[in-house]
């Protein structure tokens, strides 16, 4: 099994920049390439221990982030290009590693539709996997930060995949996006914590990726049973609190954080349906990372306890 | 001449024998194209989805849900546009994918589409759109010369949308601007309707294979191009083989719309990409109706933009190709003493504006 870190640098780089380094990444194989340094160094640095796909296997995804032409290397602008298109305009190279992982996000949003796929992290320790919905801001991210630096797994913390009429979770383990002052408040929580290059004035402020493959069995391509479903709310104002919610609010709100329950139409809503009956639901208010972190902890106890 | 994503539809079944590198250029020429659907619709017809590993098959398996959502979608909008233009005593007549899909045709079968199009008679056209925007159709936010242009110089009104439904209305009351060449009559184009759902009509067989070709061999611009002439490919083998007349009465009925030279285009291209089957003496008629000497730049130009952008499919010099059929459409689009003030104003335009948000 070859990792990338076990490329040369030299390879690597010469690898990426004529897109030859298909990664597998939980089920799918991206393969990347890339001439712009920022992105060289992110993925060096951020996918060191992803493996790479045997020559001659399938891929899913060719995605390019380059800068090229004579005008693109004037104003210093990068495209992102798939299947030989860029879906978006050019970006200033400086926002080049946040839209490459944008850009792979949008790859599985918008072309995959096997699972039933919620907008969502998703977490697990020892085979107890936790389901995070939430709207952009909700904190989701800095909480799946927190939690990978703690000991969690990190199965996702933007597509929880479903397969339909199941209550797994399919594993797609890629670096936690954080926005703004979660850079910080992940900074302060953890030296250990690891960041890829820091993308400035995007559409969503400052954005830098945490390395979030840190358990033995990151890139386990297994799928886990979801026990819980928690919707994470930060408030510095509101008391810190894990509530039991009903199901049927939580269908709803989870179908709404959904990117195909739509799509997927009679189909979307029995996979739904399978998924809610089955996992226990939860509000968790926080401001204070650890109080958060011991709560998680609870869910095990709390679903034993019923 | 010919590139994968043609070799697949029109045999599927030889999806099997492709390598893991064959089928990712596959998958991309087929997205790329805007014509993943009707591949993977074409995949399941053999048979091939059940033999083809599911990761592979996942991508045919997306596809086809896009689909049928889509279509559930197609017959929920239309309903209610049917419901509006009902209610000034209008019928609903579609074009294009909407019309395929909903026409229960195999060429709509996987067919992606965009937006509505539907065509209205011209002198019903203000109570139309007026009509819709009452019934939740937006009228787009657009610059008052482009508004201008649309309603002076245009086969269309600017478009319609339904902002809760995240649908686009496109209404027409002809298949080409007045100021292009032909000069068409769309009035008979309502004479022979086909109602394929109650108060849901198609224009006729041979007038959706004409207004297809039209289409293409007028449009400036190629992504839908490779779609646009499988759809006249689709639309040809399947009505030829139900309508023993329909070869005979095809061309008579492209004379009398003034679209004869489109269809010849068509045709020819079909042929030329697709294998379409067409009877020996109407291909020589149509590959002959392209004066000699510009045949040769008619087919660089047209076997350029009717492939997929691509590596593994692009033939050399397609950007010029692409450029100069832009200058082609918009050439045939209006005659030069209206074109030039135009381009020159639009180019003003963007310049106005870009300065503007600097």
């Amino acid at each position: 099994m070859q990792l990338l870190h076990h490329l040369a640098a030299d390879e690597f780089k010469e690898r990426l920049s004529r897109g030859d380094i298909p990664l597998r990444i939980g089920p799918y194989v991206y393969n990347l390439q890339s001439n712009v340094p920022s992105v060289v160094t992110g993925i060096e640095t951020l996918y060191a221990d992803f493996q790479l796909a045997k020559p001659g296997e399938f891929i899913d995804y060719n995605v390019t982030l380059e800068c090229s032409g004579i005008l693109g290397r004037l104003r210093g602008e990068a495209k992102f290009i798939f299947d030989n298109n860029s879906p978006f305009d050019p970006i200033p190279k400086g926002q080049a590693y946040a839209f490459l992982e944008w850009g792979m996000n949008w790859c599985v949003s918008l072309h995959t539709n096997e699972y039933l796929k919620l907008h969502a992290g998703a977490v697990s320790r020892a085979d107890f996997a936790v389901i995070m919905p939430g709207l952009p801001g909700a904190g989701k991210s800095t909480l799946c930060a927190a939690l990978g630096l703690s000991g969690w797994r990190v199965l996702s913390d933007e597509h929880a995949m479903i397969p339909p009429n199941t209550t797994e979770v399919i594993p797609l383990s890629r670096p936690v996006s954080l926005k703004n002052e979660s850079i910080d408040v992940i900074k302060s929580f953890s030296s250990a914590a690891i960041f890829g290059p820091v993308s400035k004035e995007t559409h969503k402020g400052v954005v830098a990726h945490m390395k979030a493959d840190l358990q033995p069995d990151s890139h386990d391509a297994k799928s886990l049973q979801a026990r819980a479903m928690v919707f994470p709310r930060y408030s510095k104002d509101d008391p810190q609190q894990l509530t039991r919610r009903r199901r049927t609010d939580s269908f709803i709100l989870a179908a709404y954080h959904s990117f195909n329950y739509s799509l997927l139409c009679d189909a979307g809503f029995e996979a739904m349906k399978t998924l809610i009956e089955n996992v226990d639901c939860y509000d968790l208010v926080y401001h204070d990372l650890e109080w958060a972190l011991m709560a998680m902890d609870q869910l095990p106890e709390l679903q034993s306890g019923q | 001449m010919t590139f994968l994503l043609a070799q697949l539809l029109l045999h599927p079944e030889r999806v099997l024998e492709l390598d893991n590198a064959q089928l990712n250029v596959l998958l991309s020429q087929g997205r790329n194209s805007r014509l993943l659907g009707s591949l993977a619709f074409e995949m399941q017809r053999v048979g091939a989805d059940t033999q083809l590993p599911q990761i592979v098959d996942r991508h045919f398996q997306s596809a086809r849900l896009i689909y049928e959502k889509q279509k559930q979608d197609l017959s929920y909008d239309s309903e209610k546009v049917r419901l509006a233009l009902d209610s000034v005593g209008q019928k609903l007549v579609l074009l294009k994918g909407a019309a395929y899909i909903l026409g229960g045709l195999p060429v709509g079968r996987g067919r992606y589409i965009t937006d509505i199009d539907i065509i209205v008679p011209k002198d019903r056209i203000d109570e139309a759109e007026r009509t819709l925007i009452a019934f939740d159709w937006e009228a787009a936010d657009i610059d008052p010369y482009d508004d201008h242009y649309y309603r002076t110089w245009g086969h269309e009104i600017p478009p319609l949308t339904n902002l809760k439904r995240e649908t686009t209305l496109d209404v027409h009351h002809n298949i080409l601007p007045p100021t292009a060449g032909p000069n068409v009559d769309a009035s008979l184009l309502f004479e022979q309707l086909i109602e394929v759902k109650p108060g849901i009509y198609t224009l006729s067989w041979k007038d959706m294979v004409i207004h297809s070709a039209t289409h293409l061999f007028h449009e400036g611009e190629f992504h839908h191009g490779l779609r646009d002439l499988w759809d006249l490919d689709r639309m040809l083998r399947d009505f030829s083989a139900r309508d023993p007349r329909f070869w005979g009465g095809l061309l008579p009925r492209a004379e009398q719309l003034q679209l004869t030279g489109s269809l010849f285009h068509g045709l020819n291209y079909a042929n030329q990409v697709f294998e379409t089957p067409v009877p020996a003496h109407i291909l020589e008629e149509a590959s002959s109706w392209s004066r000699a000497l510009r045949k040769p730049l008619m087919d660089f130009l047209f076997l350029r933009a009717l492939r997929p952008n691509h590596p593994q499919s692009r033939l050399r010099h397609t950007d010029l190709a692409l450029n100069l059929l832009y200058f082609r459409s918009h050439y045939l689009r209006m005659p030069l003493h209206l074109l030039l003030p135009h381009l020159a104003k639009k180019a003003w335009m963007r310049r106005i504006k870009k300065n503007g948000a600097a």
